[in-house]
């Protein structure tokens, strides 16, 4: 270490479920240079200061959407973080916010995996199709139509900065209303009715009072408040106008 | 994950539907008409009015105003108005008492939106009761 190395304190909340009784936080003392990422500062205290430290990663490069923490108290992916933004002050690192904290760093995801299993996040044709039926075609307008929403990589930032997901767990939340709302405007999908009923539902848009703190933290600039927006009016026009339509997604 | 996997889980849980949409509409409602009437019905019965500036000093005086809540279109304002706002009004209390730390649960929904229902009665009363 050279005497000019620059040392930034990182203080993590750590959490061993099988010792500890709560969450409780720790400072490390870490050398680090300005192309450093929080997520690497995270990893150096694990290769040379505690190797018990526990947290997801994987790509380093904002795409998987494993490193999302609360960093200085806001939803951030750690490999996006840089530590000489916060240099000379410490930079706090905890666990993302409204999940069970499983070890460390890492949530308990498993609530937002049923949720994305319950949007049924694939092209459900509108009929079965032949292969010598060809491709599906779409035109710009088309795709314009979903494109932003389905660049989300579930790095649950946005579920971290929803304070409606925080008071209710089982709100489906902002990523899983934009993918949702992803497949619904699809022109090749058929599925609508049935997701509907997840929108319409005593989990679905109406528990957002529109804080809109989801797309501001959102890495992939998704505007998961924006799908949920748009849910709300449809559901609200459905909910007064199914009994006059002969077909409406209406249960 | 196969696809008649999720369609299980999917009919498997029945979903109650949510009766939201009608705060919802009630809401939205108040807040555009708040948007667009609220200011400028602070100016001119707050400013304008009692400074007698631009309209003249009795422009809601007893007589002009009992004409207005007598005319049906009048009435109809002033209903829309007040308990539209209400409604707005509640909901957004309500949806904001977690902020401020008070964790709301029946009691407060039926506070919040009782108040709004009673003010729409009382305005509904008074103003069939005033007469056309
Ligand atoms: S490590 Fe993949 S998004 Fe940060």
């Amino acid at each position: 270490m050279s005497d000019n190395q620059k040392v930034i304190e990182i203080e993590v909340l750590r959490y061993h479920p099988e010792k500890d009784k709560e969450p409780h936080k720790q400072v490390f003392e870490v050398p680090f240079t300005d192309d450093m990422s929080v997520l690497q500062g995270v990893q150096y205290i694990k290769d040379y200061l505690d190797g018990s430290l526990s947290f997801r990663w994987s790509c380093r490069m904002a795409i998987c959407g494993s490193c999302g923490m609360m960093i200085n108290g806001e939803p951030s992916l750690s490999c996006q973080t840089f530590l000489r933004d916060y240099y000379p002050a410490r930079v706090r690192v905890e666990a993302l916010s409204h999940f069970p904290i499983e070890r460390d760093l890492v949530i308990n995801m498993e609530g937002f995996m049923e949720k994305l299993e319950s949007i049924q996040p694939y092209i459900i044709p509108k009929e079965p199709r032949t292969l010598q039926e060809g491709e599906y075609l779409q035109t710009p307008e088309q795709l314009n139509e979903y494109e932003q929403f389905s660049s989300c990589i579930n790095c649950l930032l946005c579920y971290a900065a929803c304070p409606q997901f925080g008071l209710n767990s089982s709100f489906i939340g902002p990523a899983a209303t934009a993918l949702l709302h992803r497949y619904n405007v699809d022109s090749r999908d058929g599925g609508k009715a049935e997701r509907m009923e997840l929108i319409n539902s005593e989990e679905g848009v109406f528990n957002c009072t529109a804080v809109g703190y989801c797309s501001e933290v959102c890495p992939k600039h998704v505007d998961p408040a924006n799908a949920v927006n748009q849910n709300k009016t449809i559901s609200a026009a459905d909910y007064f106008l199914r009994f006059l339509t002969p077909k409406g997604g209406a249960k | 994950m196969n696809a008649t996997n999720a369609t299980n889980a999917m009919k498997t849980t029945t979903r109650k539907r949510s009766n939201a949409p009608i705060f919802w509409a009630l809401f939205g409602a108040g807040g555009m008409l708040s948007a667009l009437f609220g200011p400028m019905l602070v100016f001119i019965t707050g400013i304008a009015v009692p400074l007698g500036v631009v309209l003249p000093k009795d422009t809601m005086s007893y007589p002009h105003m009992l004409a207005f809540a007598q005319n049906l279109i009048g009435k109809g304002f002033i209903f829309a108005i007040i308990a539209l706002f209400l409604w707005h009004a509640a909901h957004r209390i309500f949806h904001s008492l977690h902020d401020i730390g008070i964790h709301a649960g029946t009691g407060a929904k039926l506070l919040c939106y009782g108040l709004a229902m009673v003010g729409t009665v009382i305005a509904a009363y008074a103003l069939l009761a005033i007469g056309f």
